[in-house]
């Protein structure tokens, strides 16, 4: 309850966020100034004018980019009644990501993916660098995290039949993230080049290699050469740290559009309650987009 | 879904949404929490766990335990299932590209406008049967590790072959005797019987079908595997 107070006053009850209409406003950055009554002191002025910046630089940059409409939209934005814990897996996959991100930014910084190399720079990182285990530690980690975190978003998007109608494009998208996720596992097994990751990457390009038709070639593209090498350990560092998360970051944004603009479902058990509806149904306005009623007077767009 | 089961579908939504609350800051605290608890399990794991390497890759070495990570045991498992030769690309990328395409293609055939999982059987059944299988494959990779010694009687010139076998990770996916794993490469105990020394030689060589190539190996540590592999009868 006492969370209210941080939602604006016109948007708690009725919620009326505007989202689809992100137009700039004209008026609203002249409201977040007041006419001063008097004619205050110096300081005063200097006072008021530095408490005001905020909200000038605010304005300034909303003027320009019309952003406060769709982020009142997006934050304000209800989600169904009923929604629970398990609707924050997606967010839990995302985080883990954006941990796999930033620590493999700083992996990055201090390992050589050269066959001579790669064992090396992973033992100074280890062994020298400053919170260096740490890091590759929870980057080692982070990904069977984020495997699990995927597999079990995917398991709650699938048993809630969140898939159907209208979000079937965003299961579509899921799907690819979820190949995208094992590549990423797949590939980063790789690069620490030691005898396990070494063996099993033999193994698994094997694999590839059985395959009906494409297979030879898969294993040929991922070796690259006769014999797993030097060359094999800069292709799986290229399409592991390039490749594959610059799809990740692009479909993640896809998704998350996806999900602001479609809304999150309902628990699939929850029904709204029929009598009432019979009168609201009519004014809910033909309009799928509104994210709620619509202003009456209604005369805008369309 | 019929357009009329659609358009029931958006309306219930919006009143069950109305009746909702607003994103920020009810969602967006329960997702920082989640968040919270997701940053810390990692970095205790990293502090728990480490990061320690393993011996560093070496192709003609050998000790090493040619397994995936354990989000892919079931993969492996899945082909010492299905073992038979002509069957292993089934296996391999015929079973994963089928499960994939069909994972993709979901809500374009299961249309139906329920979405209750109790009132959907069919889809939560195979949902919890395919979990179930997932989990008791990567247990049986979990626990079908690779052994790296052979219980096993021979005679003393042979003493030096079943060392490089033991210590060459060949039990991962061979079974000998008693040791070992049953598949996804044939069995080794009577080897001999199927195939002359100079095809295991080769074998080992050339590596066959997901099998790793073992030509790096020292000739002196190939010819000690071929006489006691072609000594089993
Ligand atoms: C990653 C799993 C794997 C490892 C490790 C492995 N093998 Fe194999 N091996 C196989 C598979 C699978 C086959 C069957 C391949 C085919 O015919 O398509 C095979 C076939 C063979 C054959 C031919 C058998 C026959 O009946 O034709 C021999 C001999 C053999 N392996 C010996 C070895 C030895 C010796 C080692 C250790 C140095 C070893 N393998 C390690 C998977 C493996
Ligand atoms: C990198 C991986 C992924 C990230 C970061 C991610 C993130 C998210 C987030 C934050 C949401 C919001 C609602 C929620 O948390 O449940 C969501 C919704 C959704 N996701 Fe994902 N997701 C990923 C992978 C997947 C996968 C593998 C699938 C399925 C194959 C999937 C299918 C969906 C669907 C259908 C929704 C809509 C759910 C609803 O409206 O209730 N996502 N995703």
């Amino acid at each position: 309850m006492k969370l209210d107070s941080l939602i604006p006053a016109p948007l708690r009850k009725p919620a009326k966020p505007g989202a689809s209409n992100g137009a700039a406003k004209g008026p609203a950055p002249a409201d977040l100034k007041t006419a001063p009554a008097e004619r205050p002191s110096d300081a005063q002025r200097l006072g008021d004018r530095a408490k005001d910046a905020p909200a000038d630089v605010l304005a300034w940059v909303d003027q320009r980019t019309a952003a406060s409409g769709f982020l009142t939209g997006m934050l304000y934005r209800k989600v169904p009644k009923g929604t629970n814990w398990f609707y924050t897996l997606g967010s839990a996959t995302l985080i883990a990501f954006v941990s796999q991100a930033i620590t493999g930014v700083f992996l990055a910084m201090f390992y050589t993916p050269s066959a001579t190399q790669a064992y090396a720079s992973i033992a100074h990182i280890n062994n020298d660098v400053f919170l260096g285990q740490l890091v590759h530690g929870m980057h080692k980690w982070g990904s069977s995290v984020m495997v699990i975190l995927v597999f079990l978003h995917m398991g709650r998007t699938f048993f809630f039949g969140a898939y159907k109608y209208p979000r079937e494009l965003n299961w579509v998208i899921g799907v690819v993230l979820l190949i995208l996720t094992m590549t990423m596992a797949f590939t980063g097994y790789l690069l620490p080049f030691d005898q396990r990751s070494f063996w099993a990457s033999v193994v698994g390009i094997n694999i590839n290699g059985t395959g009906p038709v494409v297979g030879p070639y898969l294993s040929d593209f991922l070796r690259a050469g006769p014999e797993l090498g030097a060359t094999t350990l800069s292709r799986f560092y290229a399409i592991h740290m390039l490749l594959v998360p610059g799809a990740i970051i692009a479909l993640i944004g896809a998704h998350m559009y996806l999900v602001v603009k479609l809304g999150t479902t309902a628990p699939p058990w929850l029904k709204a309650d029929k009598p009432k509806v019979a009168a609201s149904v009519s004014q809910l306005d033909a309009g799928v987009e509104g994210n709620g009623a619509a202003p009456p007077n209604g005369a805008s767009a369309s | 879904m019929k357009p009329a089961d659609k358009q029931a579908y958006l309306e219930e939504y919006e009143l069950l949404k109305k009746k909702g609350k607003p994103f920020f800051p009810y969602a967006v605290l329960k997702d920082s929490a989640m968040m919270l608890v997701v940053v810390g399990v990692i970095i205790l794991m990293s502090v728990l766990l480490g990061a320690e390497q393993g011996p560093k890759a070496d192709p003609t070495s050998t000790t090493y335990v040619p397994r995936p990570e354990w989000y892919f045991f079931f993969l492996f498992e899945l082909l010492r299932v299905i073992k038979p030769p002509e069957l292993v690309p089934i296996a391999t990328i015929g079973i994963p590209t089928i499960c994939m395409v069909l994972l993709l293609l979901l809500p374009f055939y299961d249309r139906g406008p329920e979405r209750n999982p109790i009132r959907r059987p069919i889809a939560t059944t195979a949902g919890c049967i395919t979990i179930a299988a997932m989990a008791y494959l990567s247990y049986l990779g979990a626990t079908g590790g690779s052994p790296t010694e052979i219980d096993m009687k021979v005679a003393p010139q042979y003493e030096a072959g079943k060392e490089v076998v033991a210590g060459s990770g060949c039990l991962a996916c061979h079974k000998l005797g008693e040791n070992g794993n049953n598949g996804p490469g044939p069995e080794l105990t009577h080897i001999a019987q199927r195939i002359p020394r100079a095809a295991i030689l080769r074998s080992v060589e050339i590596g066959p079908g997901i099998m790793p190539s073992f030509r790096d190996l020292p000739p002196k540590k190939l010819n000690e595997l071929a006489d006691f592999l072609s000594s089993l009868d």
